[in-house]
């Protein structure tokens, strides 16, 4: 159904040097070109557009968590500095003596809680490990730290500060210890213990998109805040521990079900801390998948439209050309066959005139000797001779007919407007295909009513018309066959002329192709150009023409011509 | 009823001739233009049956000048040739029943003859 005409068109001209169009290369190459030009350039751009939004929002991302850590880091690092001055401002402020006073060390406690959130007791060590003074909620006091890893630290460092631990009272908490050297060459170590809940909070209340996680890690791996999805307080994560660096950095990574991460990370510096922030590179690049989602639509539907587009304008512009070219043969053979029609006249008038004479010569010799036998009384009365001189006359009548008929024939073949007798023009194409119609014993009923004026039209195209649906009846019938041609006044204007046959007849599905170009039911015969030609000129001349037809029954072609008879009165 | 017949065809004209003696018509033949000429000056014919196609003068010509020397005389046309423009310009000069094809109907040929007489 939505096969345009020339797909299937294949050319049947005999002259194959002729320039013909191959209509489906030139559909398929323009379809190529137009599509080509408008849809590359269309898919360029979205892929370029689509990878540099890719990256852009990828780094933005980046950048995005990259900050995110350093303000974390900021506030971590700072609140841990604030207290570590905290504790240093009461070691330089009191001396060895107060703060060994169990009451002093108390009301240090107390302002210090009041001062700085996190801090649950404060302990003065002195060496040898033991725990002399202890202000707080536990009773720690006289408890031996020589043999723990931090104690050991803080004599070598000065200062310490531990990683979350449970310690002897099953709480995580964090230790900062400072050791302070006495002017008598020995020292102590400060202690104070803090709170976790701290940056649990602090960690906890980041905002973060895309299932966002933020805890801190020792060096070793092993989580000192809650996380989200990576494990609770002591547990290792499943990440690995990223290497060091002394600024923030924002890696891509995958989970250990291999979902894609974006990790941000920092050594907390002074502490044994790395601060980790975790997305899922899924969630957080959501909104961009939700524009790519956009982008690929509307690449579709642009796609889908210009295709349709193209392909309904080459298929239009190609139909456009089939048709064209149709009418340049048919009018090329249309010439082709006027201009043999018109020689093979001019060969008949030329063989016509050069009878004629002769013709005329023994028409006069017969006639003279005729003439002789009568006057003479010995032959007067012999009739066989006179009837050898009447069949020579009567034949030399019926060649000269027949000469006359084609002169006149030949004599109206170019020309236009003239004044036409309808009967004689019929008569004068029956009489050429007489002999036809005769062998074939095909009987030929010709009436044409007698109220049908003389009219002004083409005699040439007339006879055309006629001879080719003549021909046409002819060759549908068989032999007996029975032609009526019947012509009568319609509606005082026009004058309707019916061609009937008793032939094969056409059937249903092909009639609408009858008037086109190049179809043919005679096979190699024909050249399926007469009854276009017919159709072309019955409205050259202004008249119409209409077809019935039962197959197996008969045809019959009806001709409505305007009866011009303006030129007739004057 | 004097006629001259013009064609260069002898055995044609010759024939027609006697066939027309024959019948009573004093007819005689030539079969050029310029023979033509010489005769209508001793002789008075009432009409000239002209070939359309003569050698040298043809028969358009020939009737032009004859119709200067005798104004009274009538004229039928004979042919073999078909050309339009012959038959349209004879058609107007002596009318369409004038222009006869070859072969001629000796009848035919007597009754345009008695017609073209006496049509004035």
């Amino acid at each position: 159904m939505l096969k345009p005409k020339f797909w299937d068109y294949h050319d049947t001209s005999p002259h194959k040097s002729e320039h013909r169009f191959n209509f489906r290369r030139i559909w398929c190459l323009t379809v190529l070109l137009i599509a080509g030009v408008s849809l590359v350039p269309l898919i360029s751009i979205t892929l370029i557009d689509y990878n540099v939004t890719e990256q852009s929002i990828e780094s933005d991302i980046m950048l995005r968590t990259a900050r995110l850590v350093s303000n974390t880091q900021r506030s971590i690092s700072f609140f841990i500095t604030e207290r570590r001055s905290a504790l240093d401002f009461i070691v330089r402020d009191n001396t060895f003596e107060s703060l060994t006073d169990p009451a002093r060390l108390a009301a240090l406690l107390d302002n210090i809680k009041k001062g700085f959130s996190g801090f649950i007791d404060l302990g003065v060590i002195t060496h040898g490990g033991r725990q002399k003074v202890y202000a707080g909620p536990y009773n720690l006091e006289g408890r031996n730290y020589s043999k723990q890893n931090w104690y050991q630290q803080v004599l070598d460092q000065g200062v310490y500060i531990s990683d979350v631990f449970l310690g002897f009272r099953k709480i995580p908490h964090v230790v900062i210890a400072i050791k302070r050297i006495l002017p008598d060459g020995s020292f102590y170590v400060f202690r104070a213990t803090l709170d976790t809940k701290q940056y649990n909070n602090l960690l906890h209340n980041l905002e973060m998109a895309g299932q966002g996680d933020a805890f801190l890690i020792n060096h070793a791996g092993i989580l000192q805040t809650p996380s989200r999805l990576y494990g609770k307080v002591f547990q290792k994560i499943s990440l690995p521990v990223p290497g060091y660096a002394p600024k923030t950095r924002v890696l891509e990574g995958r989970g250990t079900n291999g979902v894609p991460l974006i990790i941000g990370y920092r050594y907390i510096s002074n502490s044994p801390f790395i601060l980790m922030v975790v997305k899922q590179k899924k969630e957080v690049m959501e909104t961009w998948l939700n524009t790519r989602m956009v982008l690929i639509w509307f690449l579709c539907i642009s796609i889908t439209i210009i295709l349709i587009v193209t392909l309904s304008i080459t298929t239009h512009l190609v139909n456009r050309i089939h048709l064209a070219d149709t009418k340049r043969v048919m009018t090329l053979h249309q010439v082709e066959f006027t201009n043999r029609l018109a020689s093979i006249g001019r060969l008949a008038a030329g063989v016509a005139h050069e009878i004629n004479n002769p013709l005329a010569i023994i028409n006069e010799k017969a006639g003279l000797i005729k003439d002789l036998f009568k006057i003479k009384k010995e032959y007067q009365n012999d009739e066989k001779i006179i009837g050898l001189i009447d069949s020579v006359l009567s034949s030399v009548k019926r060649a000269g007919t027949i000469t006359k008929r084609l002169l006149n024939f030949a004599r109206h073949m170019d020309v236009s407007i003239e004044t036409i007798n309808l009967k004689k023009v019929i008569s004068d194409v029956l009489g050429f295909l007489g002999k036809e119609a005769e062998y074939r014993s095909i009987t030929v009923n010709l009436h044409v009513a007698d109220d049908i004026p003389l009219f002004t039209n083409d005699r040439g195209k007339l006879q055309q018309i006629f001879l080719n649906l003549i021909n046409n009846a002819f060759a549908a019938m068989n032999d007996g066959g029975h032609l009526d041609i019947l012509a009568k006044k319609k509606k005082d204007k026009y004058v309707e002329i019916k061609v009937s046959d008793d032939g094969c007849g056409i059937p249903e599905s092909l009639r609408h192709l009858v008037f086109e170009p190049f179809f043919s039911t005679k096979q190699k015969k024909g050249t399926g150009l007469g009854l276009t030609i017919t159709h072309r000129l019955v409205h050259e001349i202004g008249g119409k023409i209409a077809l019935e037809s039962v197959a197996g029954k008969g045809t019959t072609f009806t001709i409505t011509l305007p009866l011009n008879t303006k030129k007739n009165e004057d | 009823m004097k006629i001259l017949l013009v064609d260069d065809e002898e055995e044609l004209v010759s024939a027609l001739a006697e066939r027309l003696g024959i019948r009573g018509i004093d007819a005689e033949w030539v079969i050029s233009g310029e023979e033509a000429l010489l005769r209508v000056k001793d002789g008075k014919f009432d009409l000239a049956v002209l070939d359309v196609k003569l050698p040298k003068l043809g028969g358009r010509k020939l009737k032009k000048i004859l119709q200067e020397k005798c104004p009274d005389m009538k004229y039928i046309f004979m042919t073999g040739h078909g050309s339009e423009d012959d038959f349209q310009s004879i058609s107007n000069e002596v009318g369409k029943e004038y222009y006869l094809f070859k072969p001629v109907d000796i009848d035919d040929l007597i009754k345009k003859i008695k017609e073209a007489l006496h049509s004035h």
